[in-house]
């Protein structure tokens, strides 16, 4: 028996049928799926807040590795001493400061709420580490980090990740060499919180003056470099109070 | 004597080389450009497209009697969107790490109109088996050619593969680059890819003149 497949009535059928098929076997997959998901993004980003204090697994100059997943919750536990939350002059400490969700609280200080902000208090080696969370735009979509800097305001490690950059170009912020520039430079300019600019001057392409507030550019990834500034600066300018109460201690 | 028969075996052999989808019917430029700054990358979406063609064109073969044909465009959407999801959220959930490599690719894939030509042209008209073939037959072509214009544009544009610096390094000054080799940063840009394209057409094209089309 052939069936007509031509008839409206058939068609609309079809469709309907399609729809809840793939409705309910996509709407099954999530569900079953959402649990184990949310665990990785979590131990992801443990992994990540780790990496910008330097407790990774990093070797040589080579490429990033971070702390094994097995390992990182208790290291976590370890070397994060403290989780802050900040909401305006008020500091909270909250052990699921990480998982507050930026882009969320972002959209909350547009309409008008007061905005939370997490720090890390982190410590290896006796040594303090302030972990900022970082958000902002590259060329084709989000871009994210951590900044750890120490209570001179030196940066001891960042790590940044990004949504969809061009691969090759902008998708490099996440490299090492990119990131490893970073390491040593001062968010302070002259008493002011400027941040650190990525710039195309290419006065310094080995990264050697650790005073000028810059590190080399990448080539063809202006946009998601002038990003990342925008980035470190914006969060900068958050969390300066803070800052600047960890500065004077 | 082989598994496959000669016809079979045409399937996959045919859009390696003298019906490649890139540089003979010139479909899925668009990712091509878009990926293939880093050898890895292309590898990665090589592999995706391998995966959710040789799947789609079965089952859109397995469908194709009873798919009414006004709304055929919209069911292959749904099935290519829904392999893609399905492949991107069991990564996520079992592959984290590769799924993040993945994830700028996940929209590439379902808009790739090798996949939506080779459901159309094939697997509307031909049996599961030979349907899985062709997939895997056009996706391969497809990546071949990616693959090779990700290693010229890594090689010349950063001086690497798959991210080891195999010529030397930039700042250090070591390997080629102490003779005032430089990396042609232009290689990373877009237009570079349709011109590595553009070469690879020439050389198949002049090795076979056959394939000229007459004007």
């Amino acid at each position: 028996m052939a069936i007509n497949t031509d008839k409206n009535t058939y068609t609309i059928a079809f469709a309907a049928v399609m729809v809840v098929i793939v409705g309910a076997l996509l709407a099954f997959l999530a569900s079953a799926l959402s649990a184990k998901i949310s665990e990785n993004e979590r131990l992801e980003k443990q992994q990540n807040i780790l990496y910008a204090m330097g407790v990774n697994e990093n070797e040589g100059s080579g490429s990033v590795s971070f702390i094994g997943t097995d390992k990182v919750a208790e290291a976590f536990n370890t070397y994060i001493k403290d989780q802050l939350v900040l909401e305006g002059d008020k500091v909270t400490s909250n052990d699921a400061a990480y998982l507050i969700d930026l882009k969320k609280e972002e959209s909350n200080a547009k309409a008008g709420k007061t905005r939370r902000l997490p720090v890390f208090v982190g410590e290896k080696d006796n040594k303090e580490f302030y972990i900022i969370p970082m958000r902002g735009k590259g060329l084709w979509d989000a871009i994210w980090g951590f900044v750890a800097v120490d209570k001179n305001m030196i940066v001891q490690g960042v790590y940044f990740d990004h949504k969809g950059e061009t691969p090759g170009l902008g998708a490099n912020i996440k490299q090492r060499y990119f990131m490893d520039d970073f390491i040593g430079e001062s968010i302070l300019n002259n008493g002011n919180y400027v941040g650190i600019s990525v710039a195309k001057g290419n006065n310094d392409p080995a990264n050697e003056l650790k005073t000028d507030n810059e590190v080399d550019a990448l080539a063809g990834a202006t946009i998601t470099g002038d990003g990342v500034s925008a980035m470190i600066k914006q969060s900068i300018s958050l969390y300066k109070p803070f800052l600047q109460t960890i500065a004077s201690n | 004597m082989g598994i496959l028969s000669k016809k079979d075996a045409a399937l996959i052999l045919d859009p390696l080389a003298d019906n490649n989808p890139i540089t003979i019917q010139v479909l899925g430029i668009c990712s091509a450009l878009a990926i293939t700054a880093e050898l890895e990358a292309s590898i990665v979406m090589a592999v995706s497209v391998l995966f959710v063609m040789g799947m789609g064109n079965v089952v859109i073969s397995l469908m194709r009697n009873i798919i009414p044909s006004k709304i055929r465009i919209i069911v292959q959407l749904v099935v290519v969107a829904t392999l893609v999801i399905v492949v991107d959220q069991v990564l996520k959930a079992f592959a984290y790490e590769l799924s993040k490599t993945l994830s700028v690719f996940v929209g590439l894939i379902i808009t790739n109109c090798i996949i939506m030509g080779r459901f159309e042209a094939f697997a509307l008209a031909n049996g599961p088996k030979r349907s899985f073939l062709d997939g895997i037959g056009n996706a391969a072509g497809y990546g071949f050619i990616l693959v090779v214009i990700g290693f010229f544009r890594e090689l010349l544009g950063s001086g690497t593969l798959l991210g080891i610096k195999v010529l030397g390094d930039p700042i250090e000054k070591t390997g080629l680059y102490a003779f005032g080799y430089e990396n042609n940063g232009f290689m990373l840009l877009s237009p570079m890819a349709l011109i590595v394209v553009g070469i690879i057409i020439w050389v198949q094209r002049s090795r076979n003149p056959a394939l000229i089309e007459e004007n």
